[in-house]
């Protein structure tokens, strides 16, 4: 940490992460668009395609978190698997900058994430890891807690058991689960839904990656835990420096987990912005609303009616011009005849597309 | 607030036990409250407290393995706990009504929405011709923000939210007394949250219906009930105006409920959150169920359950409430 000094020409504020080695952002995403087929078949091509991602670029600094929120069906999830690549995106680039060794074809950062495949798809693995929404459903129910931490250290190589259980009794020790041994031969139904974010947290950092995708990870816990797992994940990302990418609904949950955030409707990236900027003067109608949409817990505000007409519109082949256009309530007829606005920078570092702003 | 309406609900002293392999889990104990008609109750607390046992105890719903080991349910003077089995088939949806947790399988995915809506208006003889019945359907609709047209509809052709909204409808669709919602928004997006429960407000209001929420999300219960209920480890803790205890909270429960939600507004202040888990029902500790995780506890919480604590309609359960006005009662 506190390299940045060393590195002026970083454009980003929080690229001040142990790795921030060769001067660029963590992940550099560009255009990103990823459309899934509706309705096809080997024998017949589909006319038709769900555009989940469309044109998405941003950029992540060593260290940082950046929340991604939106209803669902926005694509935050789509961007999220992209990232770790569970998905091959249709169009588009994501580049990684890590320090040490190589995982691409390339001997020097940036690597193209399209790029790396076969036995640096290992190494990217290493250094990218992603925690699931459910920790109900992300585990194998038959496995012990052991065996669930350690997976990734014997894919890595980690030859000596020994050194395998050394790893995975420390990594439990700092997610909270102690005593560690007392976990180790326990399976995940033993445990609480906490407990089990908790390991999956723990699965995911053992091999100290330097990204994580987290998904939702606490919108299935229990007040109590859900506070528990926000501030552990805070934590570690201090202590071991990992950037997240938090995927989630709730602007609450993002306001604490992120330093900044990107709101998404169908597959566009409409505001992005330091948290508080974002949360304090949304300049987007989209985002406006869903801020206003949040319940607030004090009994004597009467909190306004959301300015949003209708339901999410479908992101099946959707029309060019601007994806909002049909709930928007300061929509014209340039928003009408017009291609989708680009993500311009309104005000310093506050990202909005929108023509109106 | 309640003392201006009449009394639709009281539940005196309701205990209620599961049998299971690991003993008998005493998931309701000693739960005593009442519902002003036309009110909003708020019941909040961490999964597994019992809120939805209380729910399924005014609606009768519960399973082989339970017992009711005490109380009484009376719903304008009437003990549903008496009745028998037919009285309480006729009572359920035109008196009590409750909207699920998991509204996406409360309905058949092989019958239009509207004519599940429409039998369970002709099984209460609400409406006597088909006709009626399907007018009041699209009245409901109308009621809940949904296109009357959509009633032809299957439920795979709805979207999570508009499910929901159907299930409020046929809740409503005997005109209740009561509605019991459980965690009707949780697996919605906030701008449909916020909708429904703008909705069910006004229903709420046009109707002089009350309406037991139970939630988790205590922003929610702010903002949309008008008595609110703290249950920790099947008991009542804490209760009354849910201005009173969201500004004043006296169970350090309560306080530590709130202050591990996160908020988008105002300052960022720190989330404290609550340590622990609640504790193992088959086996309570004894004195305060609170105590182990009470940053206040001291020697007499542990041995003995502590008195109720008031000041006007707001009480707690609590030696070392941390609102002083409230005080022992009498």
């Amino acid at each position: 940490m506190g390299c940045a000094s060393s590195m002026p020409e970083i454009p980003n504020a929080w690229a001040d992460g142990p790795e921030a080695a060769d001067g660029g952002p963590l992940v550099a995403v560009h255009g990103l668009t990823k459309r899934f087929p509706v309705g096809s078949s080997p024998f017949r091509t589909p006319s038709s395609f769900i555009h989940a991602v469309d044109d998405v670029s941003f950029q992540l600094g060593h260290g940082e978190s950046l929340g991604l929120v939106g209803e669902s069906g926005c694509g935050k999830t789509t961007v999220g698997k992209l990232l770790v690549k569970l998905l091959e995106p249709t169009d588009g680039k994501i580049l990684f900058r890590f320090a040490g060794d190589s995982v691409g074809a390339a001997a020097e950062p940036p690597w193209d994430a399209a790029a790396i495949r076969g036995r640096a798809l290992r190494s990217f693995r290493r250094r990218v890891q992603m925690i699931f929404q459910d920790p109900y459903e992300s585990m194998n129910p038959r496995r012990t807690i052991y065996d669930i931490i350690a997976e990734p250290l014997s894919l890595q190589g980690m030859r000596d058991v020994q050194d395998r259980v050394d790893s995975v009794l420390e990594i439990l020790t700092l997610v909270g689960l102690t005593p560690a041994a007392a976990f180790l031969f326990r399976h995940p139904h033993e445990l609480s839904g906490g407990q089990r974010q908790r390991v999956a947290i723990a699965r995911a950092l053992v091999i100290r990656p330097s990204f994580v995708v987290a998904d939702e990870p606490t919108s299935m816990l229990d007040v109590s835990s859900r506070t528990g797992v926000m501030s552990l994940m805070q934590d570690l990302a201090t202590e071991l420096g990992v950037a997240y990418l938090y995927v989630t609904h709730d602007l609450a949950v993002a306001r604490y987990m992120c330093q900044r955030i990107a709101v998404m409707y169908l597959g566009k990236v409409v505001e992005m912005a330091e948290t508080e900027e974002l949360l304090r003067n949304p300049l987007h109608p989209y985002t406006k609303a869903l801020v206003s949409a949040v319940p607030l817990p004090d009994p004597g505000h009467r909190r306004p009616a959301p300015d949003i007409r209708g339901d999410l519109a479908t992101p099946i082949d959707p029309p060019s011009r601007c994806r909002f256009y049909e709930r928007c309530p300061a929509a014209t007829a340039h928003c009408l005849n017009h291609p989708h606005p680009p993500l311009e920078e309104k005000r310093p570092g506050h990202l909005v597309a929108c023509y109106e702003v | 607030m309640t003392d201006r309406r009449a009394r639709l609900l009281a539940v005196d002293g309701l205990s209620l036990s599961y049998q299971t392999r690991h003993g008998e889990v005493q998931a309701v104990r000693n739960v005593s409250f009442e519902l002003a008609r036309g009110d909003a109750l708020g019941l909040v607390g961490e999964s597994g407290c019992g809120k939805t046992s209380v729910a399924n105890c005014l609606m009768r719903l519960l399973p082989d393995n339970a017992r009711l080991s005490a109380g009484r349910v009376l719903l304008d003077g009437q003990d549903i706990m008496r009745m028998t089995e037919e009285e309480m088939r006729l009572l359920r949806w035109r008196r009590i009504s409750m909207v699920f947790q998991a509204a996406m399988n409360v309905l058949d995915p092989v019958y239009r929405v509207g004519q599940q809506i429409v039998e369970a208006i002709e099984a209460h003889s609400v409406e006597s011709t088909d006709a009626a019945a399907k007018e009041r359907v699209a009245r409901l609709f109308r009621m809940v923000g949904l296109d009357p047209q959509l009633a032809e509809r299957y439920p795979h052709e709805f979207s999570g939210g508009m499910r929901q909204r159907a299930v409020i409808a046929m809740a409503l669709s005997c005109d209740p007394d009561l509605m019991i919602a459980d965690e009707p928004t949780t697996a919605l997006d906030v701008i449909v949250q916020d909708r429904i429960l703008r909705e069910l407000k006004a229903v709420q209001q046009h109707l002089e219906m009350s309406i037991i929420y139970i939630s988790h999300d205590m922003a929610a219960v702010a903002e949309v009930t008008d008595v609110v209920g703290v249950m920790y480890a099947g008991r009542l803790v804490e209760m009354g105006e849910t201005a009173d205890v969201f500004r004043s909270p006296a169970h350090p429960y309560t306080a530590a409920l709130m202050s591990s939600f996160p908020s988008v507004s105002g300052a960022r202040r720190p989330l404290t959150g609550l340590p622990g888990e609640p504790p193992d029902l088959s086996d309570p500790p004894p004195g305060c169920p609170f105590h182990p995780r009470c940053a206040h506890a001291t020697d007499v919480c542990r041995v003995e359950y502590p008195p109720k604590v008031r000041a006007g309609s707001h009480w707690a359960d609590c030696w070392h409430p941390l609102d002083a006005a409230l005080v022992p009662s009498s």
